[in-house]
């Protein structure tokens, strides 16, 4: 090739890199410049004090799904995060021979395990012996989902704590128990926080595992073994209704889920930002 | 590391000090196990659930075409075709535009613009998928009916793949809105595995007079190959199980249909839409049997995509979506 046309070419690819970047992230804008467009015009007070009123009436609100979805993520939370963190501990600190091998390929299985079908185990090992759809299906569902997440991150910050901590307190003679519970894991607490709340965003807006699990309901819920609403159901089904005043409230849950889920994420980098530094 | 592991390591192992570091040791590799038992049950239960489909259509279940809760026949072609169509068609649109973009950022771009765009592709992958669908519902589908569809139609019309009526809702706007959804992951893997090239190939082709963009050729995209590659399969993993999106915007409408245009049906969008509605035992069991199939299938990508990605340069830092 001539200089002339390498130089040329040269220019070309690099402007078509920076273009595809462009188009990498244009559609993100726009999707959220619409959402905000739609949401900000949609929501109100009613959305967050009232119920949803029956089909044909205009108004009401998903105060129901809104308390719904905190419940479903607190009970996940119990569920999954106990043995996601006490996971994460065991992968960064056993000498087993085989297990933590096994562990670790399976909680990167599971992550990649489309959340629908996790949504059919819950419905399996949960719906199916009590006899109907309930929260408890649902948040077990969402704990299966987070387990991965949690163990993984857990296990990368047990890691990152300073060897010479350690070795400083078992220098002083102190068993291997009170170690790991009173200097290494207050020390990766900030890190394992954050793991957990991206964990929390991350199953705060699934859809797919609560459809035939939580199932959605729309009126209050009555006990944790009845089904509950959850926003992001709420959003679908009024998003496939041929209702344009629910179209206008799927919007205006599409922006209150979204500004749910990025409160956390925030939250998450300001708690890694802020107190987690002096260790990396 | 190493160093300390081994004082506790030397004691320990033989015989524990104290109570305890054997409770401790107990709890630890008990919550170990519940995630190794958690995935055995996945899978056992799951065939047990689907055993009655497997026992009534066998092999037969993978290669026909009818889906018919009536008459109780059900075949999964439809479902394995939207699938793989609607995943394909969000690669040929995400893969040059992921790479073309990690390029940029890994190879180009000044320093300051990578942490903005590094938070953005984490911001998008915390975007719940039921928004993608109402955005595809009620922006995508509209737009592709009245000026992309039609304007496709008449200049590549005699393609099979554009014929028919726009519908807007179709294979075509679910590959649109899958390709949005994975290519951030595509271009947030794809940096890495350029990052992770080594200095010293890019200095070997700049010595030898290359320029910037056949240095990236040569030297770069070469070397990450084997990366690329398992990124994009990773991003393929994502496409192939996403189920809320693409429900929303595909049809659902389970024939095998050659146009983009037509309405199509993918296998986690049928159990989204059927699960909960399935009147008869051999029904129910039919739908766990294709989520069984959609289990083994990304499973089999996902594990392909990391032994890639690994073989560059390390663990996949983006593992945590």
């Amino acid at each position: 090739m001539k200089p002339r046309t390498r130089r040329v070419l040269n220019v070309v690819m690099s402007w078509l890199s920076a273009l595809a970047a462009v188009l990498v992230v244009l559609p993100l804008l726009l999707i959220f410049g619409f959402l905000l467009w739609q949401g900000a015009s949609a929501v109100n007070v009613d959305f967050f004090t009232h119920l949803p009123k029956p089909v044909g009436e205009v108004g009401g609100g998903m105060a129901n799904a809104i308390v719904g979805t905190l419940i479903l993520l607190a009970l996940a939370a119990a569920l999954g995060l106990p043995i996601g963190i006490l996971g994460g501990l065991y992968l960064a600190d056993s000498r087993d021979a085989r297990l933590p091998w096994v562990a670790r390929f399976l909680a990167d299985v599971l992550n990649g395990v489309p959340s629908i079908v996790v949504g059919i185990f819950a419905y399996t090992v949960v719906v199916l012996p009590m006899r109907r759809f309930s929260a408890l299906a649902g948040a077990f569902a969402l704990a299966v989902i987070m387990l991965p997440i949690v163990v993984r991150t857990s296990e990368e910050l047990v890691r990152l704590v300073p060897a010479s901590l350690r070795e400083a307190a078992l220098a002083l003679g102190i068993p291997q128990w009170k170690v790991l519970l009173r200097v290494v894991l207050p020390t990766a607490r900030a890190g394992i926080i954050t793991g957990v709340m991206v964990a929390i965003a991350r199953v705060a807006g699934e859809t797919a595992p609560l459809l035939f699990t939580a199932f959605g309901n729309r009126f209050w819920h009555q006990t944790l073994d009845q089904p509950i609403a959850a926003l992001p159901l709420q959003i679908f089904a009024y998003a496939i209704a041929p209702y344009d005043d629910w179209h206008r409230q799927a919007w205006a849950g599409a922006l209150v889920l979204i500004g749910l889920v990025f409160t956390v994420s925030l939250a998450a980098r300001v708690v890694t930002s802020g107190r987690f530094t002096g260790v990396r | 590391m190493a160093v300390v592991a081994a004082v506790p390591r030397a004691e320990t192992q033989t015989a524990p000090r104290n109570l305890g570091d054997q409770v401790l040791r107990f709890v630890l590799r008990a919550a170990a196990l519940t995630l190794v038992l958690l995935v055995v049950a996945m899978v056992a239960s799951m065939v047990h659930a689907a055993w009655p489909a497997m026992r009534a259509f066998g092999w037969r279940f993978l290669a026909t075409a009818t889906w018919d809760p009536v008459a109780e026949q059900f075949g999964a072609i439809p479902f394995v075709y939207g699938t793989l169509v609607s995943s394909l068609l969000a690669l040929l649109i995400a893969v040059p535009l992921g790479v073309g973009a990690a390029i940029y950022l890994a190879e180009l771009a000044p320093a300051w613009i990578r942490p903005p765009i590094a938070f953005l592709v984490e911001l998008v992958a915390a975007v719940p998928s039921v928004i993608y669908g109402l955005w595809g519902i009620f922006v995508l589908a509209p737009l592709l009916r009245t000026w992309v569809q039609p304007a496709l139609g008449a200049t590549l019309g005699f393609l099979p793949l554009f014929q028919g009526p726009p519908y807007g809702v179709g294979m075509l706007a679910a590959g649109i809105i899958l390709a949005i959804m994975v290519v951030p992951y595509i271009t947030a893997v794809s940096r890495e595995v350029l990052l992770a090239v080594p200095t010293s190939q890019r200095e070997a082709a700049l010595a030898l007079g290359a320029t910037r963009w056949e240095t990236t050729r040569i030297a770069v995209l070469r070397y990450g190959r084997s990366g690329l590659v398992g990124a994009i399969l990773l991003g393929l993993g994502r496409a192939l199980g996403e189920t809320m999106a693409v429900t929303m915007v595909i049809g659902n409408r389970p024939e095998v249909a050659v146009s983009l245009f037509a309405p199509g049906y993918t296998m986690a969008s049928v159990i989204a839409n059927e699960f909960a509605e399935a009147t008869s035992d051999v029904y129910l069991a039919a739908l766990i049997e294709i989520g069984l199939l959609l289990f083994v299938v990304t499973v089999v990508v996902n594990a392909l995509a990391r032994l890639l990605v690994w073989s560059v340069g390390g663990p996949v830092k983006t593992e945590r979506e």
